[in-house]
């Protein structure tokens, strides 16, 4: 019995190196606003949200990003990339505290905290997001991990302006 | 016509004077702080119908919702027999904002400080130790608590949309929109029972008319908006009307999206330099239409003055109330809605299209960019005056290319603000 449990936090513990350097990964490509590259972290099915942590604990469904399906999030990307306005800035997304918390057929649950600074000219930098991701990972065929739900909650309610890169 | 005035004019703002073409908009409007104190008088606290919530945000007995009258931080409530009520959120004792919670359920608001506690109508009823200790101390023995309570504003409702007003003897809601806005404001809150989705919160480092102006300009939408003609949900060639009422405070952005694609001209093709080769999105769910209001109109925009502008655009409906914060910044609070009726499918349809609008949506990002630039620019360069000259003041109203709207709103200003 104890081997099995301590096989089970290995497991887990891989898990969390592993997901650890996906969301390295992750953040490097929002970083260099590279959107397009940002959807294929995750499955073809997945569910992707940004969601204010009032509205998320008070049962409200509304996202401030609402993607179901990459092919939403493509259309983010292209919309992003080929049709918005916004000011040149720099992006820095850090992601840390990862956790694995649990594996199953479903796949793994997973955890982390993330904070996007960014910076705009001549302005000084700033924290434009402060939040927790709820994450569920899947294999892909070639056992890749992908993101099939990031439901990115935020406490930064108030919104400096805008977001306008995914986190 | 002085160009330089605001070089040279007072700093106390109230000798200013407008320029004389109508065309011409002085910057001093979006950045000075006397005129900013003077909004609060006239129009904030003045005959006007300030905009505070939707009933669907405070649906029970004892459910509360912090808002804001003008600049002023309120609390909106639901009394036991229902009834809707409008206070400062500012201990009558040393004034304290003593509601700190976005939205809940109480039955009384007690002052953290010293405990002054008030019931959901706002009155007085408790203070402790009013009549000190040991016969020591306390109140004055004529305190009465019923001159105490919280200041009230009048309340109002019309189709679930709730305002409030400092003005005690202010026209009813219907009277306040005028007929032509009325009329569009009572398709889009049509009697049906909302269901609150969310609320999106930001800060724009902009003067709140600015937004207001922006909401009455459909000059900017095709231009600014390249996400509306890429993907084929706009053209400038849509049959559109842009009413306003009488006084010119009020106004509406209509439009109705043709079936299919609508024709992109070569007229407007080059008059739009940001113009895309229309794509078809990977997912067009998003922008699909389900026909929901008695109306023409897949597209409604409606600007109330001071602080509301209400939008029904496709299966998006939402309220924003612009909370000014000093005159070169405001909050905005987005409350997005549905029908009570909604099955859960057409809930997410509403979900996955409000990927358009909000703090982070295909057209909300430029705009909320777009009026920061604006600000920058109004805020830092060499003091002038702002263009608004296309159109014509006596022009049909579904002239699009225009600056119509934006005219009329400064002609009643002029007149509350007694420029």
């Amino acid at each position: 019995m104890a081997t099995v449990i301590q096989n089970k936090a290995g497991t887990l513990r891989d898990a969390r190196l592993e997901i650890e350097e996906f969301n390295y990964a992750y953040a490097e490509t929002l970083d260099q606003m590279d959107v397009d590259s940002w959807a294929e972290f995750f499955s073809d099915d997945a569910f992707y949200q940004v969601i204010a942590r009032d509205n998320f604990e008070s049962g409200l469904p509304l996202g401030l990003i609402y993607c179901e399906g990459k092919a939403m999030m493509k259309d983010r990307a292209y919309a992003l990339l080929n049709t918005e306005m916004f000011a040149p800035r720099y992006l820095h997304l850090t992601i840390t505290n990862t956790r694995a918390l649990s594996s199953d057929t479903d796949g793994i649950r997973a955890s982390a905290n993330y904070t996007l600074i960014e910076t705009l000219v001549e302005e000084p930098s700033r924290v434009q997001q402060v939040g927790k991701y709820r994450d569920l990972f899947v294999r892909d065929a070639e056992g890749a991990l992908k993101l099939k739900e990031r439901v990115c909650i935020y406490d930064s309610v108030m919104i400096d302006n805008c977001l306008v890169f995914p986190v | 016509m002085d160009v330089n005035r605001g070089l040279s004019g007072n700093s106390n703002g109230f000798d200013r004077a407008w320029p004389d073409d109508a065309t011409r908009i002085p910057d001093w409007i979006y950045t000075d702080q006397d005129v900013y104190k003077r909004e609060i008088e006239k129009i904030f606290l003045g005959r006007h119908w300030n905009y505070v919530g939707l009933e669907c945000e405070v649906p029970e007995p004892g459910s509360y919702m912090r808002s804001y009258v003008g600049p002023f931080p309120v609390v909106v409530t639901r009394d036991m027999d229902g009834a809707l009520h409008v206070f400062e959120n500012r201990c009558a004792h040393r004034g304290v904002e003593f509601c700190r919670e976005y939205r809940g359920k109480a039955d009384s608001f007690i002052c953290p400080y010293h405990n002054w506690t008030y019931d959901l109508k706002g009155d007085l009823t408790a203070i402790p130790f009013r009549r000190g200790v040991k016969g020591k101390g306390g109140a004055p023995k004529d305190f009465e608590m019923s001159e105490y309570g919280l200041r009230r504003f009048r309340v109002s409702t019309r189709g679930g949309v709730i305002f409030a007003t400092a003005c005690e003897d202010l026209e009813s809601i219907e009277d306040y929109l005028g007929p032509e806005i009325c009329a569009e404001f009572d398709a889009t809150f049509d009697g049906t029972e909302f269901t609150l989705l969310g609320v999106h919160r930001n800060i724009l480092p902009s003067n709140w008319k600015l937004y207001q102006e922006n909401l009455k300009d459909p000059y900017h939408a095709t231009l600014l908006h390249t996400y509306l003609t890429t993907f084929g949900l706009f053209v400038s060639s849509n049959e559109s009307n842009i009413p306003t009422d009488k006084y010119g405070r009020h106004g509406g952005l209509l439009s109705r999206r043709p079936e299919g694609r609508p024709d992109v001209s070569e007229e407007e093709k080059s008059n739009m330099q940001a113009f895309k080769q229309t794509m078809e999105l990977n997912d067009p769910r998003v922008l699909k239409f389900f026909p929901e209001a008695d109306s023409k109109w897949s597209g409604s925009v409606l600007t109330i003055f001071p602080t509301l502008t209400a939008l029904r655009q496709t299966n998006i409906l939402n309220t924003r109330l612009l909370v000014p914060r000093g005159p070169n910044e405001f909050m905005m609070l987005w409350t997005v809605f549905g029908r009570s009726d909604d099955d859960e499918e057409m809930t997410r349809h509403r979900l996955r299209q409000n990927n358009i609008f909000g703090p982070a949506g295909f057209l909300g990002i430029e705009d909320n960019e777009a009026l920061k630039f604006l600000q920058d620019g109004i805020r830092k360069a060499m003091p002038r005056e702002g263009l608004a000259v296309l159109g014509e003041d006596d022009e049909a109203t579904d002239t699009l290319i225009t600056e119509r709207a934006i005219r009329g709103m400064y002609r009643y200003y002029r007149d509350v603000m007694g420029f």
